[in-house]
């Protein structure tokens, strides 16, 4: 049984293409996943992201171990401060990837993906120790991302200039349509975007009054992954799982070795190694698309697997990310195959598109 | 959902115009509309034969790679060049502008294992149930 947003007869009404994602039957598409992405790429974007899961802690670091539960350094925010980060196993392989919302010096928000909601719950139930209050709200809490270079025009509109003082991965409470909400400014495009918190009770008011603006369309799952592809962003499930580190997976950049957490002797000692796979990044020759699992061939051997291609709008090119066994420098020839395809492709830096207004400092 | 009268259907969602012995073949419009925005083709080369429900073609959308089957046996005659620039064109119009290529047949009663347009358009409703 697929759970339903409270935002999938709107989506019907639309005539969205609906398909299972994570145990939620959510709209891949609208118009058509190619004029989605290039809409969210020159204007704004609307996506339906109910599904994600949102957990609430009070916590005091210094009495809790909630700190030792992620990768990044919780102490180091400030309040109005958003960080993305890990949690990880013992065997430092990622339950998930998360934001975590600093709402007060003891107050937290914790943003997961929707097929992990429940397991990352029961993981925190079980290893939270200390003077610590945990709620899921996912069920009552709604979400929605505004993405793209207009979106701090459209949104400027309805929650006040306030919106133009948010600084990338940061957030505030703004009144909307009579609400105190959360929106950071945060996302998963590429573009200057928003995530929006509105509980599930007035979500659809927020979905029409956002969508009644014509520099807003709906965009579907099939445009959010080819756009968070081509900025190289990791799908949890697909890019990285239980069985990847933040190392392997080039996120090395979201551990703080300064502080404990769980999975850090596994993780250092991986480091320390030094032998492990590695993701790399790849544009194909041509239109054709590497797809999950095509055969990643170095050199005529096999050096390792896709694990997320798409045709990229933007470019105009397949393009992709798999592991191989150990690094292939960028600028090297490889071959993505799968029965009869042979896909040519080169190993590239990410993101592989560059003219994002992810970071633009606003006017 | 468009099924022009005078072709012939797979249940693979292929169409086939015969003429003659020859024939142009193509996807439906059901075929490209459960795709999705097409973005490659591999179409068969001419000189190559075909055999009648074998892989002749792969068509590639964002979210997948599929196989498209031969209507008919024979030998591939012409290619829709104007595809490896314009994939789009299968989605804007999968009967003309977007047809993959000409067959020269060489059994021209295979067609009888082809639907005409009405059992086509019952088979496609009833998938949709």
């Amino acid at each position: 049984m697929l759970a339903e947003t409270p935002l999938v007869n709107k989506h019907k009404e639309l005539s969205a293409k609906l398909a299972p994602f994570g145990g939620w039957l959510m709209p891949i598409q609208y118009s058509g996943i190619i004029e989605e992405h290039n809409w969210v790429r020159k204007s704004a974007g609307l996506f339906d992201i109910c599904h994600m899961g949102e957990f609430m802690i009070q916590a005091d670091l210094a009495k809790s171990n909630l700190g030792n539960l992620v990768t990044i350094d919780l102490g180091g925010m400030p309040p109005g401060a958003c960080r993305y980060g890990f949690m990880l196993n013992e065997q430092a392989g990622i339950i998930d990837d998360l934001l975590v919302y600093r709402i007060a010096a003891v107050e937290w928000m914790v943003v997961v993906n929707a097929a992990t909601t429940d397991g990352d719950f029961a993981y925190l139930k079980k290893y939270l120790t200390g003077a610590i209050t945990l709620k899921n709200v996912s069920q009552s809490l709604g979400k929605l991302d505004l993405q793209g270079p207009l979106s701090v025009d459209v949104l400027e509109e309805l929650a006040g200039p306030g919106i133009r003082q948010l600084r990338y991965y940061t957030f505030g409470y703004f009144e909307l349509l009579g609400e105190k909400i959360i929106i950071s400014r945060t996302g998963y495009t590429g573009e200057l975007g928003y995530e929006l918190y509105m509980p599930n009770s007035r979500i659809g008011q927020l979905w029409e009054k956002l969508l009644s603006d014509e520099r807003v369309k709906p965009i579907g799952l099939g445009a959010r992954d080819t756009l968070r592809l081509e900025m190289g962003y990791s799908l949890y499930g697909q890019d990285i799982d239980k069985n990847t580190t933040p190392l392997e997976a080039g996120l090395g950049y979201f551990v703080d070795w300064n502080k404990e957490f769980i999975g850090k002797a596994g993780l250092l000692k991986q480091k320390q190694n030094g032998a492990f796979r590695r993701m790399i990044c790849f544009a194909a020759d041509s239109r054709r698309s590497p797809r999950h699992n095509y055969r990643i061939v170095y050199k005529g051997r096999e050096a390792g697997a896709v694990t997320s291609g798409s045709f990229s709008p933007s470019i105009g090119t397949g393009i992709g990310m798999g592991y191989v066994g150990s690094e292939i420098a960028i600028g090297e020839q490889i071959v993505l195959s799968e029965g009869a395809i042979s896909i040519k492709a080169k190993v590239t830096d990410k993101p592989f598109y560059k003219n994002g207004s992810v970071k633009l400092k606003y006017r | 959902m468009i099924i022009p009268e005078n072709l012939l259907y797979t249940r693979e969602h292929e169409w086939a115009k015969i003429n003659g012995d020859k024939a142009i073949m193509g996807i439906t419009d059901f075929a490209q509309s459960s795709l999705g925005d097409i973005t490659f083709i591999d179409l068969p080369k001419p000189g190559v034969k075909v055999r009648q429900s074998e892989w002749c073609a792969t068509v590639e959308s964002v979210k997948a790679a599929s196989d498209v089957y031969a209507p008919l046996s024979g030998e591939v005659l012409k290619a829709n060049m104007e595809l490896a620039d314009h994939p789009e064109l299968v989605n804007k119009s999968a009967y003309e502008t977007g047809w993959f290529a000409e067959i020269k047949c060489s059994d021209l009663g295979e067609k009888n294992k082809l639907m005409n347009s009405a059992q086509y358009k019952e088979y496609v409703q009833g998938l949709s149930k």
